[in-house]
């Protein structure tokens, strides 16, 4: 390995400027990665479980190949089966798995020490996580230099600084200094790539590097990581999300179940999917939808169950309705915090809204602009500094909490994380049944109580589409899906007037995300529960809204009618923002 | 302490205008470096004095605990601190009598019993006719030797078991957590023992009994340390093992590293923290004695004399060694505090 790899290293720009200079076709550019039949097992309590089930691709220089998948599907395995560090319990087997030109089956761990991070670049998802902690962004960055002794001691400082301001990170001495919790999610993402390319390597493995970012962060990692493939660097993308991919990919492999069910050139894929399951994936995606239609292909059964809950109900709604007062009226709101430093932050500035019975507002904005302080105020978590909040035609915001107790009920939210948001340890049953709260039927009276109790739980658990079977399953045990199903069930527990979703589908794969938002459209649609929807997707936004607000720095720079606002934007913001949507399609 | 306290942030502020129309606008990004230097110079003053403080009410705490027991004991107070055995003088009884004010009321008592502790003045102890601040000092110093002789055998221990082993599978980690569990199980003075019988007794490598020098150090600090590191091993190998999970670790080898380095470099740090809680509960319990390790090596320390002052209802010495406690564990907890800062950036804020 030794032998070879500084042989190898200068040949590579001359190699690739060569090849794009002569124009020659794809094909011909040298093969860096070549993987035929590869299958990852790890053995289970019943039974072992195929991971990868028989994949094959190639990655070329300046070349990028992208696996699209759901979570599960056995992308990440396979990718990490590239660097030898699928696990310690899989077992992995392949007919051919190269990387330029040395066989990496059997290899040993020494050998392989000394190809990752110095040829091959791993990136992953949430650098806030994937960067250590606890030590600063200059010491992480500086790690493969110093493992593969690539610069003296002396020059480490320098390099990591250059290393740091590639990667696009302004001011990049002080950035060193400091640790990952200090960084915003884009910058961190930068200085993670920034890790991954210490060691010059000839093939970055990028596994959702842009998961969990804002459109705009999106676009320029993106632009980053399409930089790198034009300098002549192998890259390997794994994404759930087509929309993402299509900007940088050459070739495309959907995966699925541990075996790749469609892969071929970027544009045919897109433009002519071959497999059912790529066209739901890209049928998934919001942004090409209009509102209304629905965005996954399941059958609108819970719109059917959600309207005989609605119409058992009776007319209570109706009543309520035609008084025609706004339901929520938010006037000129603001809210500051204390930061670090010791000056102030203008979270939440002067913000005024008004929200009718049934109606959807979406809020749209970055991290950072105040969205979630915001939906606190909204919620009568948060106290605003100035203006008032009023709810039902009572005032929300400047009262006691025994006055807003009564109300509470009518006012629920879905956040973004129900894994953090239930008990870990409480069942299904209980999650939910506890919002039903200690009401007219839900006394705690022994076992009839709790049998009319569960019944009720499960009628709830119906509505959004979910078997009774999952009562007595704990967070844990469910799909992220699931959870988000569960939290919207909570929701309805208490007959809320308004739903407050922060964020409800950002954690979920696409095709999950577009099943919970029909779900959410069925339940405003039938149940006329008014919604309060915060993202910083403009295409979920778009999806679920009547009327859009986009929010940047604590501020709402444009309000409008949906549609409006997407097809004729009048804030320099918002063009920026649709500017950074990707668009799988047309940007083929 | 607080004039001290007072005076650096004063001093710190008086330096910055000095020094600014001194400053060109070249020179104003060390300016503002400076300014920051300074901040933090004062910052870290109040930190200091906010946990000096905190010590000083726990054992304010504790001074005035140890002084109601005193009064809440039926009988003569005089009769009390003499302990039963001691056939004194009546000129004694009444010189006692006076020195505490026992006829005055117990506000001014009070009040003079702290004016005496903040004086380091802690009463006599009658029965062995020594000042009890002399007979602690004597005794403080073997237990202390004893104690962080223990914690340091035990961390090593404990580091080296948990870095080998966490996250693998295999023997070896089978036989450590074997290990840990006899060690845990094992009573600390039957240990004593033992190792008695194998090294001095048999082996005749150490001495059996005593307190100079280092040989005698080495069996009573086995004895303390093994269970300690076996606790101290099963809590780090657990906290590395979560560490191990995490995203960064990967990353970590994606770059190069080998297993080992990947816990010694990242992992370790993160296990730090429930380390730091635990040792330094730990300690505390160490520095207040340890009776039966003192007993089974004869080696004096705080251990015996409380020993032997609660059997001789030496009520002086119990008071002063109660403060000791204290004042040992309260330092404790603030260093393990301000070790997490400094293992975890995430803590440094407010």
């Amino acid at each position: 390995m030794t032998s070879d790899s500084p042989a190898a290293a200068p040949a590579l720009p001359a190699e690739a400027a060569a090849a794009r200079g002569a124009g020659t076709a794809d094909a011909e550019r040298a093969v860096l990665v070549r993987v035929e039949d590869l299958h990852v097992t790890f053995p289970g309590r019943r039974g072992s479980v195929d991971a990868v089930r028989g994949v094959s691709l190639t990655v070329r220089r300046g070349e990028c190949l992208a696996i699209v998948g759901e979570s599960g599907s056995g992308k990440s395995v396979t990718a990490r089966s590239l660097v030898g560090l699928a696990g310690d319990r899989a077992s992995v087997r392949a007919r051919t798995l190269e990387f330029g030109g040395t066989d990496l089956a059997g290899l040993s761990e020494s050998r392989w020490r000394r190809l990752r991070g110095r040829r091959i670049g791993l990136v992953l998802q949430d650098a806030l996580v994937s960067l250590d902690p606890l030590r600063t962004v200059g010491a992480e960055v500086a790690e493969p230099l110093r493992v593969h002794g690539l610069v003296p001691r002396s020059g480490t400082r320098g390099r990591v600084l250059e290393l740091l301001g590639d990667a696009g990170i302004p001011d990049p001495a002080r950035r060193a200094r400091q640790h990952p919790h200090e960084l915003s999610g884009g910058l961190r993402q930068r200085a993670l790539i920034a890790s991954a390319l210490a060691g010059g390597p000839e093939l970055l493995i990028a596994d959702e590097p842009t998961t969990a970012l804002d459109v705009t962060v999106e676009a320029r990692i993106l632009g980053l990581l399409g930089r790198l493939r034009d300098e002549g660097t192998g890259l390997l993308l794994i994404s759930h999300d087509l929309s993402v991919v299509a900007r940088l990919a050459d070739r495309i492999a959907v995966m699925k179940d541990g075996v790749f069910v469609e892969s071929g050139d970027a544009a045919q894929v897109l433009a002519d999917p071959g497999h059912p399951y790529t066209r739901a994936l890209l049928a998934a995606v919001p942004a090409l939808h209009a509102k209304g239609t629905r965005l996954s292909g399941t059958s609108a059964g819970s719109a059917k169950a959600l309207r005989a809950y609605a119409a058992a109900r009776g007319d209570a709604r109706a009543a309520a309705e035609a008084s025609g007062a706004p339901l929520l009226s938010v006037e000129a709101v603001a809210k500051r915090f204390r930061s670090p430093d010791g000056g102030w932050h203008q979270a939440v500035d002067e913000v005024s809204f008004t929200l009718a019975e049934g109606e959807a507002l979406g809020v749209v904005g970055e991290s950072g602009s105040g969205k979630t302080t915001m939906a606190r105020m909204v919620l009568g978590l948060t106290e605003p500094d100035a203006g008032r909040v009023v709810f039902g035609g009572r005032p929300w915001s400047g009262v006691g909490e025994r006055e807003r107790r009564p109300l509470r009920r009518r006012i629920q939210a879905v956040q973004q994380d129900p894994l953090g948001s239930f008990d870990p340890r409480h069942p299904v049953r209980r999650i939910v049944g506890e919002a039903l709260g200690r009401g007219s039927d839900g006394e705690r009276v022994g076992l009839a109580g709790r049998r009319s109790r569960d019944a009720r739980v499960a009628e709830l658990l119906d509505l959004v589409g979910l078997p009774k079977a999952l009562l007595t399953r704990r967070p844990r045990e469910l799909s992220g899906g699931q959870r988000q199903r569960v939290a919207i069930a909570r929701a309805l527990a208490t007959g809320p007037d308004l739903i407050v979703c922060d964020e409800p589908v950002s954690a979920l794969d696409v095709s999950v995300q577009a099943q919970v938002l029909d779900l959410l459209a069925d339940v405003r649609a039938e149940l006329g529960v008014a919604l309060l929807f915060i993202s910083h997707d403009l295409g979920v936004i778009r999806h679920v809204s009547d009327r859009v607000a986009v929010m940047k720095d604590g501020r709402i720079v444009e309000t409008g009618d949906g549609e409006a606002v997407f097809t004729a934007p009048r804030a320099a913001y918002t063009r920026e923002l649709l500017a950074a949507i990707p668009q799988p399609v047309s940007a083929v | 302490m607080t004039s001290e306290t007072t005076a650096v942030p004063p001093a710190g502020s008086t330096a910055a205008p000095a020094a600014a129309p001194a400053a060109g606008a070249a020179t104003a990004a060390g300016d503002q470096a400076g300014r920051i230097a300074r901040r933090g110079a004062a910052r870290l003053a109040r930190a200091v004095a906010a946990r000096v403080a905190a010590v000083a009410v726990v054992l304010f705490g504790a001074a005035t605990v140890a002084f109601a027991g005193l009064q809440a004991l039926p009988g003569d107070p005089v009769a009390t601190l003499l302990g039963p055995q001691t056939t004194a003088s009546p000129a004694v009884r009444e010189q006692i009598r006076d020195e505490y004010g026992f006829d005055r009321p117990v506000v001014v008592q009070y009040v003079d019993y702290l004016d005496d502790l903040v004086h380091l003045r802690l009463g006599e102890s009658y029965q062995l006719r020594r000042p009890v601040w002399d007979l602690i000092a004597d005794q403080f110093g073997p237990t202390a030797q004893l104690a962080f002789a223990a914690l340091g055998l035990a961390l090593v221990l404990s580091v080296t078991a948990a870095v080998l082993t966490a996250g693998r599978r295999g023997v070896l980690r089978s036989a450590a957590r074997a290990w840990e569990l006899a060690a845990v199980s094992v009573p600390g003075f039957w240990l004593g023992i033992a190792l008695l019988t194998v090294f001095s007794f048999h082996l005749r490598w150490f001495p059996v009994a005593g307190s100079g020098g280092a040989g005698t150090l080495v069996l009573p600090a086995v004895t303390l340390a093994l269970p300690v590191s076996a606790v101290l091993a099963q809590v780090l190998r657990e906290s590395m093992e979560a560490a191990l999970d995490e995203p960064f670790a990967l990353s970590a080898r994606a770059r190069g590293l080998s297993r080992t380095a990947v816990r010694i470099r990242h992992v370790l740090r993160h296990a730090a923290l429930p380390l730091a809680t635990l040792s330094g509960w730990l300690t505390g319990t160490l520095l207040g004695g340890t009776v039966l390790v003192e007993k089974v090596f004869a080696r004096p320390g705080v251990g015996a004399l409380t020993l032997q002052a609660v059997e001789t209802k030496d009520m002086p010495v119990v008071m002063g060694v109660v403060l000791l406690a204290a004042l040992c564990f309260a330092v404790i907890s603030q260093l393990v505090d301000v070790l997490y800062r400094v293992a975890d950036p995430r803590l440094r804020k407010g």
